[in-house]
């Protein structure tokens, strides 16, 4: 017999004649407001400046100049920037644009100063965003190895809650959800920002 | 069948005999350090969790509804092991079937010598660790690198996790830096040699060991926290970024999953991702938390579904609801008995209440370490409480007892307490009290409760009474 068969046949014989149980599903499910609805732009700011990201608020208008002032300041010169990612964005940067097409090898990925992307959404009650691999953000390695992203959310993209996000995402696509910069509690439970992942975690809403 | 193997073999190898859990406890509590670092961790955690799960207006429901999940899985685990399977593979991914931690570990090597690599990276995974997989792996030249921090420090260090969450928590960080300066050299890039222990310093020497075999590793084995049957979608949790490493970078990704991991549906993930967090680091969300489905980004996907002991305890009516665990170490942190003992004591990779019951449920009771382990608790009731899948441990650590009754334990206390373990409507109210008690610490509770407070050492003044069990028990030998 199989591992396979008989890991099944070993299943059946535990459970035969065990009852069922439904599931209730009596908690908060997908929340009645829309998506960017009053209080969510708030409400997710406040939680992603609690896990010691950068947070700005800004009108579109303003986002060129605030981009150009951010990676200035960090300061990043080499940046690595998705395909789909919205050109009139960067207008105003002073930056070497890296494209990853062709895909750059790690190493060439680790010589970048840091990452500009959009998102798939972001979710204000836990204060994450998700990326879904879609335009503006690149494969999941791109967000990774830097040590800086920046990453943009529209207003329109933030959701209320985890179900509400679970709803809207396609599990088919390779999914990243980031609550804050990279972090370790390992050391006597002092918390440090940045192990692996960027240490530095900046966040655009756009409004 | 052949007993299952759960990992520290150094800690408490089934062969080597006179090892118990007082033993190994009355040995760790003299360690004042061990307590201090401890205790200080357990409270610090503890009191995060308490903030952002009463944060949850739902929370009572979110854990109804995972417990519920969870159950109904288990009660249909064919069906879902094989609507994984199907879907994985569609997905581009191979799903191979372990019975035991020996087979595990050479589908394992197998995959890994078919790529002619030497090497692999590690996530942090219960799982292999149950398994012994780096051992197995070293003995067909293999070299597994663990990159947990936490992991790094106790594979450095020599040393085994004593802490689902935070595996390196009996270090402290003069400790960490010395294991550092001494052992980073013998792994790879050394440590900088002005090296302080500051944590921050710690974390950058990590960050900067690791980088280098993160961005040349061809192989990586993981874990998994839940599987998707209807998808075939596989999620890992983590802070670090160490995990998003492995899983991205690498050509080859191999996950070893315990079949119990699985969850039907995409949208039961909406309950797993509130309930796991919380619990586990205190926090609203983790860092970072991957999904992928199959082979994602040119990929190879190699999928190790394991059994290793899991269908014996699916078959058992009492101890099955361990298999709900999601492992968020929640109950380690409010136990007082894991908080004096440690991690180590429990002599296996699942410490803690859910160790407790979850190690000699799947290995047997033929040690007796193994036949000690139901005794490693007060039956106060906090690990039940706080259980984000309400696994109701001392309801389980008694029927344990009574399959194992111990030599060194007071059977007269057991028995005086009899009429209340019989009836699961005075012991859930029992608990609830104990729960209470917890902030109170009466020295009795009224009626005919006071026999069971008078036998049951922790309810009262915790400190006191399992220094008073494990003297009364010469440290185990009696
Ligand atoms: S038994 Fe419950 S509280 Fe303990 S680790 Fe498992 S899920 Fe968490």
């Amino acid at each position: 017999m199989s591992s396979r068969d008989l890991i099944l046949a070993r299943v059946r014989a535990a459970v035969a004649g065990v009852p069922d149980v439904e599931v209730p599903r009596a908690y908060r499910g997908t929340a009645s407001a829309a998506a960017g609805a009053e209080g969510l732009v708030e409400l997710f700011a406040e939680r992603v400046r609690d896990y010691k990201a950068v947070v700005h608020v800004v009108a579109e208008p303003e986002v060129p100049a605030l981009v150009a002032r951010s990676v200035a300041e960090r300061p990043a010169r080499r940046l690595a920037v998705p395909g789909g990612f919205p050109a009139s964005w960067l207008e105003q940067s002073e930056i070497d644009q890296v494209t990853d097409e062709p895909r750059l090898g790690a190493a060439d990925l680790d010589a970048v100063d840091g990452v500009l992307t959009t998102c798939a959404l972001a979710i204000a009650e836990t204060g994450t965003i998700v990326l879904d691999a879609g335009p503006g953000q690149g494969r999941r390695a791109l967000t990774l190895v830097p040590d800086y992203h920046l990453c943009l959310v529209r207003a329109d993209q933030i959701v209320a809650g985890v179900p509400d996000a679970v709803a809207r995402l396609d599990p088919v696509r390779p999914l990243t959800w980031i609550s804050g910069p990279s972090a370790t509690s390992d050391i006597e439970l002092n918390r440090v920002e940045g192990v692996h992942g960027p240490r530095t975690l900046e966040v655009v809403i756009v409004v | 069948m052949s007993r299952t193997f759960l990992g520290m073999p150094g800690i408490a190898s089934p062969g080597k005999s006179g090892q118990t859990f007082p033993g190994n406890a009355a040995r760790a509590v003299q360690n004042s350090q061990l307590r201090f670092n401890l205790r200080k961790a357990t409270r610090t955690i503890r009191a995060r969790r308490a903030s952002v799960v009463n944060e949850l207006p739902d929370w009572a429901e979110l854990r109804q509804a995972g417990k519920a999940i969870k159950d109904h899985t288990l009660r249909n685990l064919d069906t879902y092991l094989i609507q994984l399977e199907e879907a994985v593979t569609k997905a581009g991914g191979h799903v191979h079937w372990a019975a035991d931690a020996d087979e595990a570990n050479r589908i394992v090597a197998g995959l890994v010598k078919a790529t002619g690599e030497t090497e692999v990276v590690k996530v942090k995974s219960m799982a292999t660790q149950e398994i012994g997989l780096n051992e197995a792996l070293l003995e067909e030249g293999i070299t597994a690198y663990e990159t947990d921090l936490a992991e790094l420090i106790v594979q450095l260090g020599d040393d085994w996790p004593s802490h689902i969450l935070v595996p390196a928590i009996h270090r402290n960080r003069s400790e960490i830096r010395e294991i550092f300066a001494d052992n980073m050299s013998g792994w790879g890039r050394p440590a900088p040699d002005d090296l302080t222990d500051d944590p921050a310093a710690l974390a950058e020497a990590a960050r900067l060991h690791l980088r280098e075999r993160f961005l040349a590793s061809k192989v990586a084995i993981s874990g998994a926290n839940f599987m998707i049957a209807e998808t075939g979608t596989l999620v890992v949790l983590e802070s670090e970024g160490n995990g998003r490493m492995c899983l991205t970078l690498p050509e080859t990704l191999i996950s070893v999953v315990g079949i119990e991991k699985l969850l039907p549906t995409w949208r039961d993930l909406e309950v797993f991702l509130q309930l796991l967090p919380r619990s586990s680091t205190g926090e609203r969300m983790n860092p970072y938390t991957s999904m992928w489905t199959g082979a994602t980004e040119g990929q190879d996907f190699h999928l190790v579904l394991l059994d290793n002991g899991r269908t014996g305890v699916l078959a058992d009516e009492v101890g099955r609801q361990a298999l709900r665990c999601i492992r968020c170490s929640a109950c380690l942190n409010v136990c007082p008995v894991y908080e004096r003992a440690g991690g180590h004591a429990y002599g296996s990779v699942y410490p803690g209440p859910i160790g407790a019951i979850l190690t000699p449920l799947l290995r047997g009771m033929e040690t007796e370490l193994d036949r000690s382990l139901p005794y490693a608790s007060s039956l106060c009731g906090a690990c039940y409480e706080v259980c984000p899948v309400a696994i109701d441990i001392p309801s389980v650590l008694v029927e344990l007892r009574a399959r194992a009754r111990h030599p060194w334990t007071e059977r007269a206390g057991m028995a005086a307490a009899g009429w209340v373990f019989n009836r699961s409507g005075r012991l859930a109210r029992l608990q609830r009290i104990g729960g209470q008690m917890r902030t109170m610490v009466p020295k009795r509770l009224p009626g005919p409760l006071s026999g069971w407070t008078d036998t049951r050492d922790l309810p009262r003044v915790p400190k006191e009474s399992f220094r008073d069990w494990w003297n009364r028990t010469d440290g185990g030998s009696r």
